[in-house]
């Protein structure tokens, strides 16, 4: 979500949670395409079956009664449910501005005139390469071509055409070929989104974090660009949060504003939090979604700040930053509930400066694609599962 | 820095198209709704935006609501929350 729109979001002054307004929902992990920056978890091959059509119709109508507003059409690829019209009927009915984020791979003239009728507000076409060859990825003539096409789509059904790129040190230096595309397709949105490393860019984090150098040039680059460019497009850069000395406001407070449903109807307060141990996540199969936001263990073991250790527990920051990211804290320092070593602040700050350097002098191991097969291999590699402290 | 205003009296102000105003039951407020994004909006601005619908004019909106909220001195509070309205993307205005 953008700043404008979470910083208008209503607070949660009352003592009951605020209302979410964002659901974002994950209809699927099947994708054709094999990012190795996914956010998505190494295991999404061992997660129950997807949710049917009527589960996820219901789970609408509550989200919806709950307050959401926004709904998050994504996966994997959410192109491959083929209720996804359907779905998205119900939602327009429903009062939802509704957004598609897609790698426009299987969208067709016919589908998304289709999405159209049915009320889809808002396509977010973003840029992955869909060969193994990521350095292949501006030079593909076939990627392309079919960006080109899904572009042309886009434009024909009247919808604004929003780009999203995913930007590494694999690509990071074209940036200013990436936004020179991106004004040949007639993008009015672009979103050069840094790479947030969970799940697949986690474990390919060694391999995909750029240099403080080249995030300084490729800011330049986006600056010049936006001055030649004018009002015609929106450029969004977001610097890595790897660079910076404190924490982003991660989903603007935990469960404050964002409500995630998993393929298999796990409901989750951000995107990777499936990963953190010990909280039992709940099931929209067994749980309303209104029992779910304002009564399970997992939406309120992090709300307020009655959990913050030092130093966030009396910092004057933590109304702004709530202690940044649970998941970041747990995957650099084991512990959820520590603050964001991103933080300078942070007892653990040295674990991300580290990571830079250990970037810098670069890897010998090989970078591992999101399939199915990596994610079976990764599997059968885990030790124990990971519980409690 | 002094310039002319983005809409003049004549022009007819119309919602960008990736905009939706909407009313919320469940926050009891008019919120103006775009790609990932909502801006929840004051009790005022409510009534500007209701009645941008592409077709009246910004004099004719303002006339509408004096009209409405008689004795308010709403004149330039209106052409103000349009200039803002118009330098954040919401509206665009067609002569």
């Amino acid at each position: 979500m953008h700043a404008a729109g979470s910083a208008a979001l209503p607070s949660a002054e009352r003592s009951r949670p605020a209302r979410p307004g964002w659901l974002l929902a994950e209809l699927t992990y099947r994708c054709p395409l094999h990012c190795v920056f996914c956010y998505n978890p190494l295991d999404y091959t061992a997660q129950g079956p997807e949710l049917s059509t009527s589960e996820w119709l219901r789970v609408l109508r509550e989200g919806r009664a709950l307050g959401a507003v926004q709904l998050g059409l994504s996966g994997g690829e959410p192109l491959l449910r083929e209720d996804l019209e359907a779905l998205v009927d119900e939602a327009r009915g429903l009062g939802y501005y509704s957004n598609l984020i897609t790698s426009g791979v299987g969208l067709t003239e016919q589908r998304i005139g289709a999405f159209k009728q049915a009320g889809l507000d808002h396509i977010q076409l973003s840029f992955q390469d869909s060969t193994r060859e990521l350095n292949d990825f501006l030079s593909s003539t076939r990627t392309f071509e079919l960006k080109s096409k899904i572009a042309k789509l886009i434009k024909e059904h009247d919808y604004p055409m929003v780009l999203n790129v995913v930007i590494h040190r694999l690509n990071i230096d074209h940036v200013g070929q990436i936004l020179e595309m991106a004004e040949a397709l007639g993008a009015e949105y672009v979103e050069l989104a840094n790479t947030q490393y969970y799940g697949w860019a986690h474990l390919n984090r060694d391999r995909l974090l750029p240099t403080r150098e080249q995030v300084v040039r490729a800011e330049e680059t986006t600056n010049r660009f936006r001055e030649k460019v004018g009002r015609k497009m929106r450029i969004f850069f977001v610097v890595p949060d790897y660079f910076e000395v404190r924490p982003k406001a991660c989903m603007n407070g935990w469960g404050s504003v964002f409500l995630t449903v998993t393929p298999d109807g796990t409901a989750l307060p951000c995107h990777a939090a499936r990963m953190l141990p010990g909280l039992a996540f709940p099931n929209v199969r067994e749980a309303s979604l209104e029992a779910i936001w304002y009564d399970s263990e997992g939406f309120n073991r992090y709300r307020g700040d009655a959990w913050m250790k030092e130093p966030c527990r009396s910092c004057p920051e933590k109304v702004k930053d709530f202690g940044g990211c649970r998941c970041q804290a747990y995957l650099l320092t084991g512990d959820p509930a520590n603050a964001d070593p991103v933080c300078d602040l942070s007892p653990h700050h040295d674990r991300v400066t580290q990571a830079l350097l250990a970037a810098q002098v670069g890897t010998a191991r090989p970078i591992v694609f999101r399939d199915d097969r990596n994610s079976r291999a990764l599997l059968a590699q885990r030790p124990t599962p990971v519980t409690a402290k | 820095m002094p310039s002319e205003p983005a809409l003049q009296l004549d022009d007819t102000p119309q919602l960008c198209k990736q905009f939706r105003l909407q009313y919320e039951q469940a926050r009891s407020a008019w919120v103006l709704l775009y790609p990932e994004g909502m801006v929840k909006l004051s009790a005022s601005a409510s009534e500007i935006m209701k009645r941008i619908d592409g077709k009246t004019t910004l004099g004719a909106i303002i006339r509408d609501l004096e009209a409405a909220f008689p004795g308010a001195a709403l004149r330039q509070d209106v052409l103000d929350f349009i200039e803002t309205a118009h330098a954040r993307g919401w509206i665009s205005g067609a002569p």
